[in-house]
């Protein structure tokens, strides 16, 4: 592949995450952020699929179906399903679309200031690099503390949880600009980790919803010093 | 040799797999106990097989130099303290007492996954297998901590599993920091062992920013401050046995973790990055714990707190470098089996009290000696009296910290050492006389001299906590050993 295709292709695909990554701290509808998560699974696919072929690295197309498979379409279908639909659950489900502690605006004035300090913690340690790829690295760790954003800002379960995957989505981010991945076996294990927490989680989520009434984490607060 | 290593890993996930499978009561009972024992047997074997030989290793994924064969032997006494001491008195009774409406078998099960990841994360020679094993951790106790199924253990899970696995998350990012800083020598790994060559040039910049982001990761697990939040929560809502699990043994693999990132951190860049960091995460810890403890009104979270106090004491000592090193492995296998004991206990308090309010337990002592006497010796080990273990390994840190320059830290280490030994006193005394007349003690003066289950597990541990110390000259030798297996002198 030629150098300025790759270029071209790392940014575009780098674009997409980082886009996404904002659309799940804009949407306030939990539906929509986890449509956003999803798109930007496929992105991160798209990424691997680019950095194997310029790495012509026959190990990352395993990888890449498997980030294709989980991150795009089994964790998203996770946190969509709701045990037991019935046709009254719908409604239920967009009366919990999220409040969360700071308005849309102030939300996405944050998540550009922390793209921009991702880019200035960042650039140092890759502005000697000579690979596009790893020019691309500050917007995985944009992804990283966007996630963390999501994470400390929202209130229903399921948007912590778009939150944390998010953040994971950014590390694989890093992890694939900046040295192609990490090796199989830890690629293996780190998505199986990231598929079982997700599931816990979801359990508790259901029975957070069967004992306090809904999904609202703010309301948890017996534990206290 | 393989076998040696691969027992420890592979009995638990068997014994667990038969419990969650089998319905027979004896081996869903006994099968965290054996898978224990299974442990500490094959951990003490290690421990000897390994002196003055070279490690053990298999298939380049498994190795236990003198450290890891060390911490495995403390995996599996703790474990062995925590699955014996909990179980319930009678064989007909369930596993555990505090309640329990999830499956025992999933119990059972869960129990021996954990001590199977905990094993693998001391065994892996490569920091990717190693977190495997430490997320693996927090999945296995995820459901344990909401185990008994109320508001507030899910309240406690809940936290526990947001903020863990974020946590680990950002060690996850150090570590492919750290392999990205060897992609550009022939080599790319991320095996411990060829990290810490000199030899192999890694990018100093993207080690500095790995082993940083790895150590905060990993120091969540490790309940360091101001990651600890999601601790007295986890640790005091879990059944007994899971809080002796998680606090006397996973706070240290975590802690394991981090004296692995820091050695291959000080072959690169030296150790005074990572010191720095050390000492802010260890007096934070102290600060809050002395903060907190002072007003404590639940016994339970009372531990927690102490946990997250050890913790910042053992992180101080990984600051030092390698003269406190032998004091705080002393320190990690001591702190290990009191904290496991007094965790038991508590959860037998918790049953036969009913309630976990320290003001609401009052003249325990007079009246249930045979959970106050031991109780009482476990606390009076945790305060840092001789001869117990955890006084020597203390002294041996703060010795240490003085002579290499870190005097003001120590001091101010102690100073709040000292508020945390004044609070848990007062907070203990309280428990222990108090006035039997205060409206909290119901009807049942009946004394009571029962322990409310096996005791001999706790006298084991706290007597070998006592006696450990004093044989230097096997003793001595696995730490020194342990501690070299993390030096950095090339």
């Amino acid at each position: 592949m030629s150098n300025s295709v790759f270029s071209e292709l790392i940014g575009l695909s780098a674009g997409a995450l980082l886009l996404t990554s904002v659309l799940t701290v804009w949407h306030r509808s939990q539906r929509a952020s986890i449509r956003a998560l999803a798109v930007q699974g496929f992105a991160l696919a798209a990424l691997v699929a680019v950095v194997a072929v310029d790495r012509k690295d026959v190990e990352l197309v395993p990888v890449f179906l498997l980030v294709l498979a989980l991150k795009g379409l089994v964790l998203p279908w996770v946190l969509a399903r709701r045990p037991g639909v019935v046709g009254t659950e719908r409604v239920r489900i967009d009366i919990e679309d999220e409040s969360p502690l700071l308005n849309p605006v102030a939300t996405l004035v944050a998540a550009a200031l922390l793209g921009m300090v991702a880019y200035a913690v960042t650039w140092p340690l890759v502005a000697s690099s000579p690979s596009a790829a790893a020019h691309a690295a500050p917007v995985g760790v944009a992804m990283v503390l966007i996630g963390f954003l999501v994470l400390v800002t929202r209130r229903r379960a399921i948007s912590q949880l778009v939150g944390f995957l998010a953040l994971d989505n950014g590390i694989a981010t890093v992890a694939f600009l900046i040295s192609g991945g990490v090796p199989i076996l830890l690629e293996f294990g780190a998505s199986l980790d990231v598929l079982l927490v997700t599931l816990i989680l979801q359990v508790f989520s259901r029975q957070m919803r069967a004992t306090f009434g809904d999904t609202d984490v703010g309301r948890m607060r017996e534990l206290r010093d | 040799m393989f076998i040696i290593l691969l027992v420890p890993v592979a009995v638990p996930l068997l014994l667990g797999a038969v419990a969650l499978v089998r319905a027979a009561s004896w081996v869903r009972r006994f099968s965290g106990v054996v898978s224990s024992v299974a442990i500490l047997g094959s951990g003490i074997v290690a421990v000897v097989l390994g002196q003055g030989s070279a490690p053990l290793s298999s298939a380049g994924i498994l190795r236990a130099d003198a450290l890891s064969a060390y911490m495995l032997a403390v995996v599996g006494a703790v474990g062995l303290v925590a699955t014996w001491g909990g179980l319930a008195p009678r064989a007909d009774a369930p596993v555990h007492t505090e309640a329990g409406r999830a499956p025992l078998g999933m119990y059972a099960a869960l129990v021996c996954i954990f001590l199977s990841a905990m094993s693998l994360a001391v065994l892996a020679d490569n920091l990717g297998v190693m977190w495997v094993a430490i997320e693996a951790t927090t999945i296995a106790t995820a459901f344990l901590v909401g185990h008994n199924r109320t508001r507030r253990s899910l309240e406690a899970a809940w936290k526990y599993v947001i903020l863990a696995p974020a946590g680990v998350a950002i060690a996850f990012l150090g570590i492919v920091l750290i392999y990205a800083s060897s992609t550009g020598t022939p080599t790319p790994t991320l095996s411990w062992l060829a990290l810490t060559q000199m030899s192999l040039h890694l990018d100093p910049a993207l080690v500095r920013v790995g082993a940083a982001l790895a150590a905060l990761g990993f120091a969540t697990k490790a309940g360091l401050a101001p990651m600890h939040s999601w601790l007295p929560d986890a640790h005091s809502q879990a059944p007994a046995p899971v809080s002796a699990l998680m606090s006397g043994v996973l706070l240290s693999v975590a802690l394991y973790a981090i004296l692995r990132i820091q050695a291959v951190a000080n072959a690169v860049i030296g150790p005074d990055f990572l010191r720095a960091l050390l000492v802010a995460g260890s007096l934070l810890s102290l600060a809050i714990a002395a903060a907190l403890l002072l007003r404590q009104r639940d016994y339970k979270r009372m531990l927690a707190y102490s946990s997250i106090e050890h913790m910042g004491v053992m992180a101080l000592g990984a600051a030092v470098g390698p003269t406190a090193l032998p004091a705080v492995l002393l320190y990690i296998l001591s702190h290990g089996l009191i904290k496991a004991s007094l965790f038991i206990l508590a959860g037998r308090l918790l049953t036969a009290e009913g309630t976990p309010i320290i003001s609401d337990v009052r003249s325990l002592l007079a009246r249930r000696p045979g959970l106050a006497v031991p109780w009482l010796i476990g606390i009076v080990a945790l305060l840092g009296f001789p001869p117990f273990g955890i006084f020597f390994s203390e002294v041996g840190i703060i010795l240490a910290g003085w002579a290499t320059g870190m005097g003001v830290v120590m001091s101010v280490a102690l100073a709040l050492m000292l508020v945390i030994f004044a609070g848990m006193t007062r907070l203990t005394v309280g428990m222990m006389f108090g006035s039997a007349d205060l409206p909290a003690p119901r009807v049942d003066s009946v004394l009571d001299r029962s322990p409310h289950g096996p005791i001999a597990p706790l006298a084991l541990a706290l007597g070998a906590c006592a006696i450990i110390p004093f044989l230097s000259g096997p003793i001595g030798t696995v730490l020194s050993d342990a501690a070299v297996a993390l030096s950095w002198t090339p």
